[in-house]
């Protein structure tokens, strides 16, 4: 179904965005990035953005969000992020490759790749571009509008910075990859476009951590697209820690394509932001592929997380796994809409899926939509999902052995997240989770 | 496998076994809709003016409508104009036992195997039969009488009891609901209506077939039940249709309203025409049910068992607003061929202590789309709510799909809610164990089926359940390639 056309504004600011952005691109605007720009540009002038009436932005009006909270008009992308700040958001992890973007621009100071060049190329997108053109043409903007999201048109529109991530064949990267992004809003309201490539080459392995911060209390607005290619026989993980302030406004495409033996991990990790909405998209094109997505939403305040989840089987024999798990507190809204599409040839596919979530509050709400779409036999798909409170028994258990109801109930909720959290499997990152949700519960 | 494909032939080539068209005059207006058609359905019915107005009204709003898009089904765009809204059996003097009825519509109904005074004298149900949208006979009239319940026909609720139709009629559907209902309110051509006083336990299950007889006929029944304080009624509703090459529209409306402690349990055996095995013709089955669980502690319950209809689009629903109120769906969808079926439920949690329960089966074979729709809602003062859905899908054949959307939507924090969703195929260790005992494939198959959908089954009254097992053995035998 087309999204209908609404709030022509906003789509006719970001058209009028545009024109700028074209503007101060110089003499690039002629390059064959810049006509996959300006075709996105048009799908967006035809299709305007999704307002609630559209099936797949039902619960989550955006476009409302946006116009209540940011001014295209008033936009800043400057930063005053001292360096002291900047570590101030880096993990204790020295062991690693790191990456940093302030309000979108690459911060190469901050910087550093450790492993070799011949195993692992890092770069900023537009010099990504520069130097290797043919791998970047081939791969940009080719899974994103496969499942036409008009967010990610947008983000393609005024694609410039971002991550490109390169692993060779063969090539095992041990230390991690972290991408910073952090919006500093001191200086005004930011809003940018990050987009990421990731080119997982055969038989190669990776870890890649992506995290948001916000420095500041004004609102930002950050729409993102992540393309990943995970070659044959490749093996990755990919987090998300989405850490940003409750005035942050995010939109979050991720475009994940698996080629036959390749196994991925996916981790969107949610614990602030106050309108999150985070689309992934895992087409699982051969057979024999492997593919887990965690999900883990622990919000309060006024904050809305949605997630959108589809799995597409393409090809027989894959297995795909999704456990997502959402604790929420105040008013905060949840949104999940997970799909498992099997398709005819699919035959022999494992799909399952999980949504379980806790609403701490009679103000919290949550609305599931799992969504099953099967057109092969041969298949084993099952998909559950819960909402409910803790339960009554385990709590008079622990508070029977002298537990405060406060630790009681802490526990459990610890207890509860532990499914998804027990699955990361780097520990610096799982100390990490554990320091921000103990301090949530308690 | 060449014999199983022999049986697959053989099945999927079997005629349908309902097929026949009788030949009685009909009595029906001009084809296509407009206001005067809508005046001539309700002068055809001696409607009082009230009636008229609130048809026109229905029929007005309609015309402001758009034919809706979203359900997951394909089908050649409707032409609204195209249609006999209007279509009623050669009108006979009151009747006053059965052997006045048209000797040739016994016989339809008794190729139906529902004879009437074979159901009169056996059964013990009481049968309001409609054949082509009105109401012919009416038995057991008396001995509900007494107990002062009413059941009979809508038009003739309309005359003799137009306050309690004014009271309820489209309280529960409003002709502003959908399309379809609007259609339905402007053109309706007859039902029944069931009323059931204060503290009356109905003694019979109360039924009534419906039958889609003459050609190009839309069908548009309105059901209207009421159960009052303290009161129960089992109502069973059963179908079969001629076989047609012109699809045949149908759009129902059922509206139910229980009153506090009361209890409400609606059947459905739904085996209208499908269509040959390439698709062709068959009945578009569009309907409209809901019930509201008005008052504290009252019961709805939908059961149903879907195996016929080109394209099946129901949603039965339950609004739970009366406190420590229940809802519950069941429900066997079997599609073969090319059939396609959109249906599930929507249980609306607005009272304390309110519990849901969804049982959906899906079985979809041959060419068919099989799809579960269904939404819980759980509103912000709906405390101590609860609510179990499960729904399975069985898929026979790679040409074939089955697709759950459910829509949890939740606002307090003491509802508890699960869903829970499978897709598998018949498993070979399953035929392997029941062939090594000396049950042939075909058999197994239905064994198993008829297995799968018990928990459905189960909650069908007797004579139902007997032709339901027929029905799903008859819909699948031999589909397992």
């Amino acid at each position: 179904m087309k999204p209908k056309a609404v709030k022509a504004d906003i789509a006719s600011k970001l058209v009028d965005k545009f024109n700028e952005f074209e503007k101060e691109l110089n003499g690039h605007s002629k390059s064959p990035m810049h006509t996959v720009r300006k075709n996105a540009l048009e799908e967006l002038k035809s299709n305007g953005l999704p307002g609630p009436k559209d099936e797949e932005y039902k619960y989550t009006n955006l476009v409302k969000s946006i116009e209540k909270h940011i001014d295209l008009d008033n936009v800043s992308n400057d930063s005053s992020l001292s360096d002291s700040e900047v570590e101030s958001f880096l993990f204790d992890n020295e062991d690693a490759n790191i990456i940093v973007f302030i309000n979108g621009l690459y911060a190469a100071r901050h910087s550093k790749i450790i492993s070799p060049v011949s195993d692992l190329v890092v770069l900023d997108f537009e010099e990504a571009f520069m130097q290797h053109p043919e791998e970047v043409i081939a791969h940009f903007g080719n899974y994103a509008a496969k499942y036409k999201d008009p967010y990610a048109s947008v983000n393609t529109a005024f694609s410039k910075n971002g991550a490109f991530i390169k692993v060779s064949p063969g090539k095992v990267i041990e230390k991690p990859i972290m991408i910073h992004f952090i919006s500093d809003t001191r200086q005004g309201i930011p809003v940018y476009y990050p987009r990421n490539l990731f080119i997982i080459g055969e038989r190669s392995e990776v870890n890649i951590v992506e995290s948001f911060h916000t420095f500041g209390d004004q609102p930002s607005l950050v729409n993102q697209v992540t393309e990943i290619v995970v070659s044959k026989e490749a093996k990755g993980s990919y987090y998300k820690l989405q850490l940003e302030s409750d005035n942050a406004q995010r939109v979050d495409n991720t475009q994940i394509h698996q080629r036959k033996d390749s196994v991925f991990n996916t981790y969107t990790l949610t614990f602030g932001g106050a309108m999150v909405r985070n689309n992934l998209n895992i087409a699982l094109e051969d057979p024999h592929c492997e593919t887990h997505m965690y999900g883990l939403y622990l919000i309060k305040g006024n904050a809305h997380v949605d997630n959108h989840t589809v799995v597409d089987h393409i090809m027989p024999e894959s297995f795909s796994n999704e456990i997502y798990k959402g604790i929420l507190d105040d008013k905060a809204t949840g949104v999940f809409n997970g799909k498992i599409f099997v398709r005819q040839d699919a035959q022999k596919t494992n799909a399952f899926q999980s949504n379980k979530n806790i609403l701490l509050t009679d103000d919290a709400k949550m609305n599931s939509k799992p969504q099953l779409e099967i057109w092969a036999d041969d298949v084993k798909c099952s998909h559950g999902c819960t909402t409910g409170q803790l339960d009554d028994e385990q709590m008079f258990y622990l508070r029977s052995r002298g537990i405060s109801a406060e630790s009681a109930r802490a526990i459990l909720l610890h207890a509860f997240a532990a499914d998804v959290l027990e699955t990361v499997k780097f520990e610096f990152i799982r100390e990490h989770l554990d320091r921000i949700i103990h301090e949530r519960l308690h | 496998m060449s014999k199983d494909n022999r049986v697959l032939e053989e099945i999927t080539t079997s005629e349908y076994k309902y097929g026949f068209t009788s030949d009685i005059e009909a009595d029906s207006a001009p084809k296509g809709l407009n206001e005067d058609i809508v005046r001539f359905i309700s002068a055809k019915k001696n409607e009082p003016e009230w009636m008229l107005e609130w048809r026109l009204k229905a029929y007005h709003h309609w015309l402001t409508m758009k034919e809706p898009t979203w359900p997951n089904v394909k089908y050649p765009k409707i032409d609204f104009q195209d249609i006999i809204y209007y279509s009623a059996p050669k009108k006979k003097k009151k009747l006053n036992s059965l052997d006045e009825v048209d000797p040739e519509l016994r016989e339809t109904f008794e190729k139906l195997g529902i004879s009437l005074d074979e159901q009169k004298r056996l059964t013990g149900v009481a049968v309001d039969a409609v054949l082509d949208s009105v109401s012919v006979a009416t038995t057991f009239k008396k001995k509900l009488h007494e107990l002062g319940i009413i059941f009979c026909s809508f038009s003739e609720a309309v005359h003799e009891h137009p306050e309690l139709i004014k009271k309820y009629i489209g309280s529960v559907v409003p002709i502003t609901d959908n399309y379809y209902a609007a259609l339905n309110s402007a053109v309706f051509s007859d039902g029944s209506f069931c009323y059931i006083p204060k503290g009356v336990r109905c003694p019979m299950e109360l039924s009534t077939y419906f039958r889609i007889n003459a050609a190009n006929t839309g069908q548009f029944e309105r059901t209207l039940i009421v159960a009052e304080e303290g009161s129960y009624v089992s109502y069973l509703e059963g179908c079969t249709a001629p076989m047609r090459d012109e699809n045949q529209l149908h759009a129902a409306v059922v509206e139910i309203m229980a009153e506090k402690n009361s209890e409400v349990k609606y059947s459905t055996v739904q085996n209208w025409y499908p269509g040959d095995k390439n698709g062709k013709g068959g009945i578009y089955n569009f309907v409209t049910k809901r019930g509201i669980c008005k008052g504290d502690g009252s019961k709805i319950s939908w059961t149903q068992v879907e195996t016929g209809s080109a394209i099946t689009w129901k949603y039965p629903s339950v609004i739970l607003k009366g406190d420590n109120s229940i809802g519950e769906f069941y429900s066997v969808a079997v599609t073969n061929n090319h059939q396609q079926a959109d249906t599930g439920t929507k249980m609306i949690h607005l009272g304390k202590n309110t519990k849901s329960r969804i049982v959906s089966k899906g079985v979809s074979a041959g060419f068919s789309q099989n799809s579960y729709r269904g939404l819980v809602k759980v509103h912000k003062r709906a405390e101590n709510s609860r609510n179990f859905s499960q729904c399975d899908s069985l898929l026979m054949g790679d040409k074939c799909g089955a697709h759950t959307f459910p829509y949890i939507e939740i606002e307090n924090s003491t509802a508890r809610v699960e869903h829970e969703a499978t897709t598998s195929k018949i498993g070979e260790d399953q035929i392997f164990y029941c062939n090594q005992r000396g049950i042939a494939t075909e058999d197994a198959v239905a064994l198993i089926v008829n297995g799968y959908c018990k928990e459905v089954l189960n909650q069908l009254p007797m004579e139902f359940a007997v032709e339901a097992q027929k029905l799903l053995a008859l819909t699948l035998e031999g589909s397992v390639g």
